[in-house]
């Protein structure tokens, strides 16, 4: 299974076995990594599962659409380049080894 | 020992509360009691995702059963809070068991509102509530061909759209002349009922059900109309909106009114008891009175704010409300109560299916519902939150960025 590596703003760091096709904000909440929270569920109305993503990894994600576009522009903490919304990435054995920092705040 | 907090309801609410408590810092007891024999969970898939079999149980509960114990948060299921003993600060519940509290956080949810005609005691007439009940109406839909919704409101037409997408023979029985017809404006009820026609919902507003026809085997079959007209069911799902659960606390002497009377701070005449989520009637800085609402943003924040005051940060609820539904593709988004508004106008063009309305009331932006309009809704909820002066002809022209106007004085 793939591999999700999630560092808190501690520098600790997490990692989690994601079945492919799961949303790393599920696999997230699941798994209790703090900071992570997904309110709506992931539907990408809260802005709550926002994280940062290791760069070498950006381009193999899926594209950001309107609607995560939009509420990327209300995250609680700093939006920066690396900003995506974990309800929106599935995971995929690609990814094995993806690696996310979380921001200090969600809302 | 401290008796810590007790929290009545493990929906959305009383969930939150919970864990807002600890990541607060609260040290005291906290025990989190639900009648229904589930993890807490969310509910807005229930209509949706979940009766498609887009999304598991697994997907739909809030956090894993491990959560609870690490965050010493006693989580009862399937037991009842039967009374409040305010002068002894304790809850007894149905299975016998007593608990006392230094606070009490009501989160007791409401309950479906009954179709008060005969038949609807009958086998498939169901409602959707609960995850129960949701499994129930998945059940039945795989079988059923004609089904019949009674209710235009949000479940109802989330429910049409969902037993639609699975090729059904789909009707919906509204009341009122439009759909939807206390949220949102007139324009969108006709999008509404243009959509679902569209892709093949047959939507009949005005329509007063005056009865359930059923079969020898007790089972229904058709739902009739009080102008005579019937329509074949063999599946009926009633959405007609719902009754908060206020019961617990008047018989504990607490005032309530369209739920638990509470004042800014979420907090009851008594000052050991708070009430939110959906029990609680509330004033609502955006409603300008007060209000009780049925959505996971109001469940959530009240849950955050009430454990922010129980934890010694003491503050007033002030959210911007928000809610959305989700029917076939296309995503409703709404940002805060436009009732009593003056004037709409309209951004974006309708016939795209990509638009918004902006409404108003003293020459005051009150609220936006946007439609496939994702980058609108957010700017809506800033523009309320910050009190922004949008004039209508700034929200009708595209031309103008609303982004910019939110940091105005």
């Amino acid at each position: 299974m793939p591999r999700v590596v999630f560092i808190q703003p501690s520098g600790e760091s997490h990692t989690v076995d994601v079945a492919s096709g799961t949303s790393l904000m599920t696999a997230a909440v699941k798994h209790g990594v703090d900071g992570i929270i997904g309110e709506c569920g992931g539907v990408c109305m809260c802005a709550t599962c926002h994280i940062y993503v290791r760069e070498d990894f950006l381009d193999k994600l899926p594209p950001i659409q309107d609607t995560e576009e939009a509420v990327l522009d209300v995250t609680n903490a700093e939006r920066l380049q690396n900003s995506r919304l974990s309800c929106q990435i599935k995971m995929t054995e690609a990814l094995d080894g993806l690696t996310v920092t979380i921001p200090p705040s969600q809302r | 020992m401290a008796a810590g907090c007790v929290i009545v309801g493990n929906g959305q609410a009383g969930f939150e509360t919970a864990a807002a408590l600890r990541a607060e810092g609260y040290q005291e007891p906290i025990a989190l009691i639900g009648e229904e024999r589930h993890l807490p969970y969310q509910r807005p898939p229930l209509s949706k995702g979940f009766i498609l079999d887009k999304q598991g149980m697994d997907e739909i509960e809030l956090r894993p059963d491990a959560f609870f114990s690490d965050h010493r948060i006693d989580l009862v299921t399937g037991d009842r809070v039967t009374a409040i003993e305010r002068q002894e600060r304790r809850v007894r519940l149905a299975s016998g068991s007593i608990k006392s509290y230094d606070v009490l956080v009501l989160a007791c949810g409401a309950r479906n509102r009954q179709l008060p005609v005969d038949g609807a005691e009958l086998d498939g007439v169901l409602y959707l509530r609960t995850l129960d009940e949701s499994i129930a109406v998945k059940q039945r839909l795989h079988d059923a061909n004609a089904i019949v919704v009674v209710g235009g409101g949000f479940i109802g037409l989330e429910i049409a759209a969902s037993a639609r997408s699975l090729g059904k023979t789909v009707t919906v029985l509204e009341a009122q002349p439009r759909l939807m017809p206390r949220v949102v404006a007139p324009l969108v009820s006709t999008f509404y009922g243009t959509l679902h026609a569209a892709r093949g919902v047959t939507v009949v507003c005005n329509a007063s059900v005056s009865g359930i026809g059923g079969d020898d085997a007790h089972r229904a079959r058709s739902v009739q109309l009080a102008n005579g007209a019937s329509y074949p069911a063999d599946l009926v799902v009633v959405g007609i909106g719902v009754v908060p659960n206020a019961e617990l606390a008047r018989d504990a002497g607490l005032d309530t009114g369209n739920g638990i009377l509470v004042d800014e701070h979420l907090q009851t005449a008594d000052p050991a008891i708070f009430a939110i989520g959906d029990c609680a009637d509330h004033p609502n800085p955006y409603a300008g009175a007060r209000v009780r609402l049925e959505s996971v943003q109001n469940a959530a924040d009240q849950g955050r704010t009430v454990a922010a005051t129980i934890a010694g940060r003491r503050a007033p609820y002030h959210a911007v409300p928000w809610f959305w539904t989700d029917q076939f593709d296309v995503r409703l988004q709404m940002a805060g109560l436009s009732r009593g508004y003056e004037e709409a106008v309209t951004r974006g063009n309708p016939d795209a299916q990509r638009f918004s309305v902006y409404y108003f009331k003293q020459s005051r932006l009150i609220a936006v519902d946007s439609i496939n309009r994702p980058a609108d809704h957010i700017v809506a909820r800033r523009l309320l939150a910050s009190h922004a002066p949008v004039t209508p002809a700034q929200a009708a022209d595209e031309t103008v960025n609303l982004k910019d106007l939110r940091y105005v004085p």
